[in-house]
């Protein structure tokens, strides 16, 4: 019953929001409001009947319902319970549940938010919006529908893939997902501002809370996919370059550019071509990501299936790029740029430079990432395009964003006065300058990560140099040190959210650049009772023993470590045996810290547990990343609070 | 490196008296060079990690492989030369700097560079039209101002 | 405004054409067929130990056609497709100067042997623990399978489980071939 239910469900879903995006668009064109109203109600409908595919979902998976398909493939009788309920999008067509069901969500507090409000854009984005929902309501309806039924109905499933039976895989796709379908919202505003032709600022005003919040969860989805890869993949890393992985950082990069280069608009009314065209090329990225991701045409640790999907997304992102770009281009008359600047110095052109940057980088990445494509199309020859490429030539571009970083926010808007460039930059340039004296008289030969120091020191300098000056300023007015920053903060949460998510950046910055500068690596087979040192590391291997887990045989070994100055610690790296994977998944241990973890994979071993080969790491910083992406958290919570002049 | 052949035929016979030692204790191989090699070839039955990353048996087989290649006397390029020749360019991570590929390693600086040209001109466009002067700007001379003026009556009559 | 803006304004739309037709090109690619540089080269020289004991190399087999196959026991399901056809290959083949080799890799010696009985197999197999048969013919995936000329170079390769029709046909090629 349970696989005819939902099927019912989406394809009434699918009716209903295609009817909402026509019904709006012609609302838009005529201002019948009853229209309006009507598609409101539609899109009401749609949100609660995708909620229902997906409590329909959870329950199959919850009762065993093997009578479904992707339930008898994606769980069995040992998964335990808490997986039961995330391997709803463990896998492609409950993805895309997930994925219409927050945009469902996001599309009904547009409705409670904006239905009083902007009832000139309203309508058009309530349509776009609705559109877009229609086109993954049809993907779940034809090409990848989540309840088709398995007949007959098999005793148990195949299991959950067991490396996605993990917290990362539990919180990553939610997170990637708000952020992807979160660039919704401001590209729907986009479309509405280019089919009104109300092409001002409006919609900048409107959207940018939002596109700060996508970016944010866009930024944490990143982070705890590294997470999930440092510490599920056991290859002791946490970024790999792969094409899922680009396609993903791809509009992050736009997106930052997006939240810089509307600033612009904001204070001069400058730029209004370009950040339409970020906000469609950054909504355009997050289809083109889930194209890749799932068409495989580009072989990837994470592809999702294959087949008839693809064509869909492409035809999706094909039909999204030409008519978004072609009524950029009918509406460009009233766009013409009304740029004045009074110097070359000044935030604007830094702003300028700040977003050619990051569209380089996104250019190199996306560049890169079909390249293998394009090679194979014009000369019929598969090269690889991997980590080696995308780090050498992204290094310039991320060192050039680090400095900007620190420059942007302290020049003057218009006109930077030679005073004005003194007075913020001269000190921090001096320190940062100095960090890098030092660290290389401290023995760091490295010359990028002292580029790297020095960039940090200089920018946290512009950062705590600026937060000094107007804590002194708060001060002089009477409040105590404690009143003034907090005051400050409150007052100027816009400014200072920004600033501490430059702050987040630099953690991250150096948690990259020091891990993959000073990380140290061995391979070794041990006997047991013999040692391994790496690093001030002893590593020892005691033995090893078997086990039998729900769902899974597991070979654990357990290993003594002791760092030298007395304190031990047991690591308890394991092979997990899972009866529907070919191949063992390596499950490793580690201690994490904040300068080093020490970071433990269990080889091969010999059948009597006499020896065992191990892969051990020393990764340097790598806590900076989790670290940074709560300071990251921190900013955006402090950037995002509502306006207190409105308030007031 | 003068006579390939050759060092190639003696690496042969190496890798034949060490096949049939198989007990034969590790030389003593860099393992810093391993990983660097290791890190610029694809691991064969993983889409996309390295063999220095890949935690699979045939890349733990791979850097056996190079590190036996290594302890015979090859350089790190007469190594990946090897996996080259048995997998062709698709096993290297980074395509090699020349004919079609040089493509992928041009095209980015490219398009950063025409970035830079165009804002450069922008900003150079916006900077010949300045607006009024704004508030709390320092008086600016005669001059200037006619200057501005004249340059304003031009964009007004354009 | 000039009429080169007018029109020019659209290249921005059709800039997305290329790209997008690119992405549907890959629609008929594999990324997973990668195209060996072996073929028409002299086929590696191996000397491996085989499950029963003997040795085998490929020197000892020059002047015949030779057929190596490179498996696994995990391989479900190609090479338990494949397995049957082999066998039967051999006995079609083996007194008319064909040599049909099978390479266990990346297994254990114990699910190997398994398989091995399973399928009754009477042609050598041999396994290659540390891997160096399997990268000297640049395998990346099993099963693989490479026909050999007489005079030692590798002619075609298959991946995947092979047919009778295709193992015929190769071996028959090569059969044809007079030295």
């Amino acid at each position: 019953m349970t696989p005819e239910l939902g099927y019912a469900a989406t394809v009434v879903a699918f009716g209903l929001a295609l009817y909402g995006s026509i019904a709006s668009a012609v609302a838009g064109r005529t201002g019948r409001t009853a229209l309006v109203q009507s598609s409101e109600r539609a899109a009401v409908g749609v949100w609660i009947l995708v909620t229902g595919c997906m409590l329909l979902l959870v329950y199959a998976f919850l009762t065993f319902d093997f009578s479904v398909r992707y339930v008898a493939i994606n769980t069995n009788r040992g998964t335990p319970f808490y997986y039961r309920i995330t391997a709803l999008w463990g896998a492609l067509e409950g993805s895309i549940i997930l994925w219409t069901w927050m945009l469902a969500l996001y599309t009904l507090i547009v409705v409670v938010q904006y239905r009083r409000r902007h009832p000139e854009f309203y309508p058009w984005v309530l349509s776009a919006m609705m559109g877009i929902a229609a086109f993954f309501l049809l993907v779940m309806t034809i090409p990848a529908p989540p309840f088709e039924r398995l007949t007959p109905v098999p005793p148990d499933g195949r299991g959950l893939n067991p490396l996605l039976q993990d917290s990362g895989m539990i919180t990553h796709p939610v997170a990637l997902y708000l952020g992807f379908t979160g660039f919704t919202v401001p590209f729907a505003f986009a479309i509405a501002a280019l089919a009104t032709g109300r092409i001002g600022d409006e919609w900048i005003t409107i959207t940018r809370r939002w596109t700060v919040i996508a970016w944010y969860f866009l930024a944490l989805g990143l982070l705890i996919g590294g997470w999930w890869s440092y510490h599920v993949l056991g290859w002791g890393g946490y970024w790999a370059w792969d094409p899922v992985e680009n396609a993903a950082v791809l509009p992050w990069l736009t997106g930052t550019a997006l939240l810089h280069s509307v600033m612009i608009q904001e204070r001069r009314r400058m730029l209004k071509i370009w950040n339409l065209t970020l906000v469609i090329l950054t909504f355009s990225l997050t289809i083109f990501g889930t194209f890749l991701t799932r068409s495989g045409i580009i072989g990837s640790v994470h592809a999702f299936s294959q087949g008839s999907i693809g064509a869909f997304f492409l035809g999706f992102l094909a039909l999204v790029l030409l008519t978004s770009f072609s009524l950029l281009a009918w509406r460009m008359d009233r766009l013409k740029a009304q740029g004045e600047l009074d110097s070359i110095f000044s935030r604007e052109s830094v702003f300028l430079l700040n977003n050619v940057f990051l569209v380089a980088a996104a250019f190199t990445v996306f560049f890169g990432t079909i390249f293998p494509l394009l090679s194979e199309a014009v000369r019929g020859v598969k090269v690889s395009v991997g980590a080696p490429f995308f780090n050498l030539v992204n290094i310039p571009l991320f060192l050039g964003l680090l400095i900007l970083m620190g420059v942007g926010p302290l020049i003057a808007w218009r006109r930077a006065s030679a005073d004005n460039l003194r007075r913020n930059f001269l000190m921090p340039t001096a320190v940062g300058v100095a960090a890098a004296v030092i660290a290389r008289a401290l023995g760091i030969a490295n010359s990028l990560v002292l580029l790297c120091i020095a960039a940090v020191v200089f920018v946290t300098g512009t950062i705590v140099l600026d937060f000094l000056r107007a804590v002194r300023a708060r001060r002089r007015s009477g409040d105590g040190w404690a009143a003034a920053t907090l005051g400050l903060l409150r007052r100027q949460n816009r400014r200072y959210g920004g600033f501490v998510v430059h702050l987040g950046i630099l953690v991250v910055a150096l948690g990259v650049a020091g891990s993959n500068a000073w990380s140290l690596h061995t391979e070794t087979t041990l006997g047991r009772g013999e040692s391994v040192e790496l690093g001030g590391y002893r590593v020892r291997f005691d033995g090893l023993r078997a086990s039998e887990e729900s769902n899974h045989f597991k070979v654990t070994g357990t290993f003594t470590v002791s760092n030298g100055v007395g304190s031990r610690d047991v690591l308890y790296p394991a092979k997990k045996y899972y009866a529907q994977e070919q191949n063992p998944i390596a499950y490793v241990d580690y201690r994490l810290g904040l300068i080093e973890d020490v970071y433990l994979v269990l080889g091969d071993f010999a059948r009597d547990g006499s020896q065992a080969t191990i892969k051990l790491q020393v990764n340097r910083m790598v806590s900076w990343l989790w670290l940074g992406g709560l300071v990251l958290t921190l900013g955006t919570g402090l950037a995002i609070l509502p306006d207190r002049k409105k308030a007031a | 490196m003068s006579h390939p052949p050759l060092t190639r035929l003696a690496a042969a016979a190496l890798l034949v008296v060490m096949a049939a030692l198989p007990a034969l204790a590790a030389a003593p191989v860099n393992e810093d060079t391993v990983r660097e090699i290791g890190t610029e070839l694809r691991c064969v039955v993983c889409q996309n990690l390295s063999v220095a990353d890949s935690p699979s048996e045939t890349a733990n087989q791979m850097r056996a492989i190079i590190r036996e290649r290594l302890a015979a006397g090859e350089t790190p390029e007469q190594v990946k030369a090897y996996f080259v020749e048995k997998y062709g360019l698709w096993i290297l991570l980074s395509p090699p700097k020349q004919g079609f590929n040089l493509l992928v390693w041009i095209v980015p600086f490219v398009g950063l560079g025409l970035g830079l040209v165009l804002v450069a001109f922008t900003v150079r466009r916006w900077s010949r039209r300045p607006a009024a002067v704004p508030a709390g700007i320092p008086e600016m001379d005669a001059a200037t101002r006619d200057r501005i003026h004249r340059e304003m009556a031009d964009i007004d009559r354009s | 405004m000039s009429g080169s803006t007018r029109w020019g304004r659209w290249a921005i739309p059709l800039a997305a054409i290329p790209v997008i037709v690119l992405l549907a090109y890959g629609f008929r690619t594999d990324p997973r067929a990668i195209p060996t540089p072996l073929v028409g080269k002299p086929a590696a020289a191996f000397r491996l130990k085989t499950f029963d004991g003997p040795e085998i190399s490929l020197e000892g087999l020059r002047g015949r056609v030779v057929v190596i196959n490179f498996w696994a026991s995990w391989c479900y399901p190609a090479c338990y497709e494949e397995a049957p056809v082999l066998e039967r290959g051999w006995r079609a083949y083996k007194d008319r100067e064909v040599m049909l080799v099978g390479i266990n890799i990346q297994d254990k010696e114990e699910p190997a042997k398994r398989f091995l009985a399973q399928f009754g197999h009477t042609f050598p197999n041999a396994p290659d623990p540390a891997g160096r048969v399997s990268v000297d013919y640049g395998v990346y995936g099993v099963p693989e399978t490479f026909f050999i000329d007489r005079a030692g170079r590798i002619r075609a390769k298959h991946v995947g489980a092979v047919t009778d029709a295709i193992f015929s046909a190769n071996v028959d090629r090569l059969l044809a071939e007079r030295p």
